[in-house]
């Protein structure tokens, strides 16, 4: 099935035919306490220890929360505010790798997944700080606890990598099917479905064959081609696509009885049972134009961007904007000295000429926004009582449905900064929510 | 000819009597006060007191439930007369003006990077905190001038904000507006101020900035005893309850946060209200 809405950029893949290379060690590591949405987790080690690789730094506060592991084996150099990759300094742990690289010991495989209760499942795929590794990086163990009345029958596994220039999916998919395929099972097991489909863009052919190549006798799991277009891989969307269910406005996911997960968590959540490793490493498209050799990297959790970028080579000529993540929804960098998170899919590098400086003009009512909005809203209107700072009416345009795909603000004529304003209008939306609570009681 | 004037004389001294009835019936008691109040009162309806306008907020002075020194913007002769007409005291307050505590203009302050969106100081804060390298400083992007009712911040050529103190009233609305809560209310009388807001270790502050405050700590220093400018923080503040008075105390400042303002409201313009 096709959503409504939605378009179709260029998709610049430029690095889908290169195999994954590693990055040697590096001599320092920086691991922000947070890098997942909820709390972050409580510090359990101080300055000066030795830590091992995999060894857990803090420790989960509350159930939205996961721990951060130590990215290589060396000593706690400094405790406190680093450069974080949402622009203002957070807290952080400097790590010193000791050059030996050795795991920590208390890191061995727990076995075949078939074997093992769902209840430790779902608590070695929290301790090993898996978060949802397509972006959002939403602690994975919450998802795959739903509340008793929200019954789920269904998993849906997103490969589909809507997001132009990324294609660390597409690489996880080709070089881990096996991996990915027992991930899914694991999955299925500890949510109790008997089916999971998986969701691959038309663009993807290669990957999907893969897959399908790689599935288990045992275990129900199909493989769907699905429309290349954007944002495809919003799970909402690919639900609709793969089944035909729509998620209630304001709901989400399992109030259709579907668990929507990454393939690249699939991967590691395999990864943490079979192998005990916690998410130490994560699969990053660095690509552009302004970056010399695009390559899909392996790059622990914590080496900053600059590292990174040196390691394919550099950045050419004239830079424009360093983003982390694609270049649709993905957060620009001020400061190169960031540290990759769990949640970073590739680092786009894009030339000055490529991007364009402007100013949004007012709105001409043309309504192409209207068009493309996948999640059926209004951009146009919410976009002016934004500017015009009247919060208070954002609610009845539904504006917390926005998933701030960008689809609007590229096909805008005015070019407005739409998605800045539904960001900024989603938050003043939340404290007049809680100003009329506050009010009440 | 006649019929049709007749009636309708009927009808209008009809409907006058019914009007003339009304009046009398559903009469609203107004306190007599009231009228005086409302012309004593600025009368800008700039909402700074939490009330709807000025009419609301006289109903709310009648009733007892402010006192005149409630309005922010009235002076202190217009506070002697509302007193006089409710017949209570009216304590000598300091005038205040708004103070915009930042001097890092284009020219000084550096970039981390370009900002290209919504031309709002609330919006460019979210983005990593603006494109000046100096995350406490002004985003020159106006959301304090697009809220001051009497017209009394203007944008430098420098892109920062600078308040017209004969025009300011002290309302505050530009305090509440601000992101980055760059904009105190100061007395008028005080002459010394530090304009900045930078709370970063030195080097890191003059990195971002020319004119930042170090903490360096020579103007607390540069006092013998009771300093009236103290460093918290990295960031030297005036002590706004008894300000230094010796304008010489601003030669001691290596990067020039500390200087003299003087608010010379002698030739006040007529407010526009």
């Amino acid at each position: 099935m096709k959503f409504k809405g939605g378009i179709h950029p260029d998709y610049h893949k430029l690095t889908a035919d290169q195999p994954t290379v590693s990055m040697p060690l590096l001599k320092r590591y920086v691991v922000p306490l947070s890098q997942h949405i909820g709390a972050p987790g409580k510090l359990i080690v101080e300055k000066g220890q030795e830590v091992r690789r995999g060894q857990a730094l803090t420790s989960p506060a509350g159930f939205v929360s996961v721990p951060v592991h130590a990215p290589t084996s060396g000593k706690v150099k400094k405790i406190g505010e680093f450069p974080h990759p949402l622009g203002k300094p957070q807290p952080g742990i400097e790590i010193t790798a000791d050059g030996e690289d050795v795991w920590c010991e208390e890191i061995v495989g727990h076995g075949n997944w078939r074997d093992l209760e769902v209840a430790r499942l779902r608590d070695l795929i929290r301790d090993a700080g898996l978060v949802g590794l397509g972006g959002a990086a939403f602690p994975t163990h919450v998802k795959l606890s739903p509340p008793k009345d929200k019954p789920i029958d269904l998993l849906i596994l997103n490969g589909a990598e809507c997001e132009p220039y990324l294609t660390s999916d597409h690489r996880v998919m080709l070089e881990h099917a096996a991996g990915v395929m027992e991930g899914i099972g694991l999955l299925m097991r500890v949510l109790g479905v008997e089916k999971a489909l998986v969701g691959i863009e038309t663009n993807k052919a290669d990957a999907a064959k893969a897959l399908e190549a790689a599935c288990p006798d045992d275990l129900d799991i199909r493989v769907h081609l699905v429309e290349t277009k954007y944002p495809q891989g919003s799970e909402k969307h690919l639900i609709y696509a793969l089944t035909g269910r729509r998620v209630p406005a304001g709901g989400l996911p399992m109030d259709s009885g579907v668990v929507v997960q990454n393939v690249g968590t699939a991967l590691s959540c395999y990864e943490a049972v079979h192998l005990g490793r916690p998410l130490t490493e994560r699969i990053v498209t660095v690509t552009g134009s302004a970056v010399k050799d695009p390559a899909n990297v392996m790059v622990r959790v914590g080496t900053s961007v600059a590292e990174v970028i040196d390691f394919c080579g550099g950045l050419t000529g004239s830079v424009g904007k360093v983003i982390f993540g694609g270049p649709m929804m993905g957060i620009v960098q001020f400061n190169l000295n960031a540290p990759v998170l769990k949640g970073t899919s590739g680092i786009l590098c894009l030339a000055e000429s490529e991007i364009s400086q402007f100013e949004g003009s007012p709105c001409i009512r043309c309504g192409n926004c209207v068009d493309a909005c996948p999640m059926f809203l209004v951009p146009s209107a919410m976009g002016l009582l934004v500017e015009r700072n009247r919060f208070a009416d954002l609610g009845g345009y539904h504006i917390m449905d926005c998933i701030e795909c960008g689809s609007c603000a590229y096909v805008c004529l005015s070019r407005r900064p739409l998605v800045q304003f539904f960001k900024r209008g989603k938050l003043e939306w939340r404290e007049h929510l809680k100003a009329l609570e506050g009010g009440v009681s | 000819m006649l019929m049709p004037t007749a009636i309708l004389a009927a009808i209008g001294l009809i409907s006058g009597l019914g009007l003339a009835i009304a009046a009398r019936v559903f009469a609203v008691e107004v306190d007599p006060r009231q009228e005086e109040i409302n012309d004593g009162l600025p009368g800008a309806n700039c909402g700074a007191c939490g009330f709807a306008g000025c009419a609301d907020f006289s109903a709310a002075l009648i009733e007892g439930k402010v006192g005149p020194a409630d309005c922010p913007v009235s002076d202190q002769a217009t506070r002697q007369l509302l007193g006089e007409i409710l017949g209570v005291a009216v304590g000598e307050s300091a005038r205040k003006v708004a103070l915009i505590m930042c001097q890092g203009g284009l020219s000084v302050a550096h970039k981390e990077g370009r900002y290209n969106g919504q031309a709002s100081c609330a919006s460019a804060d979210l983005i990593g905190g603006g494109e000046k390298l100096c995350s406490y400083g002004c985003l020159g992007l106006a959301d304090c001038q697009e809220v001051c009712a009497f017209g009394a911040i203007e944008m430098t050529e420098e892109g920062i904000a600078r308040v017209i103190p004969s025009r300011c009233t002290a309302c505050g609305k530009c305090v509440a507006a601000c992101p980055k809560h760059l904009i105190s209310l100061v007395p008028t009388d005080a002459e010394i101020h530090v304009l900045c807001n930078n709370t970063d270790k030195g080097a890191a502050a003059r990195k971002a900035c020319d004119v930042s405050c170090l903490g360096c700590k020579k103007c607390e220093k540069s006092f013998d005893e009771d300093p009236r400018i103290v460093v918290h923080n990295y960031l030297a503040k005036v002590d706004y309850r008894k300000p230094p008075t010796d304008q010489a105390v601003v030669e001691v400042c290596p990067t020039g946060a500390l200087t003299v303002r003087l608010f010379d409201h002698q030739d006040q313009e007529q407010r526009p209200l």
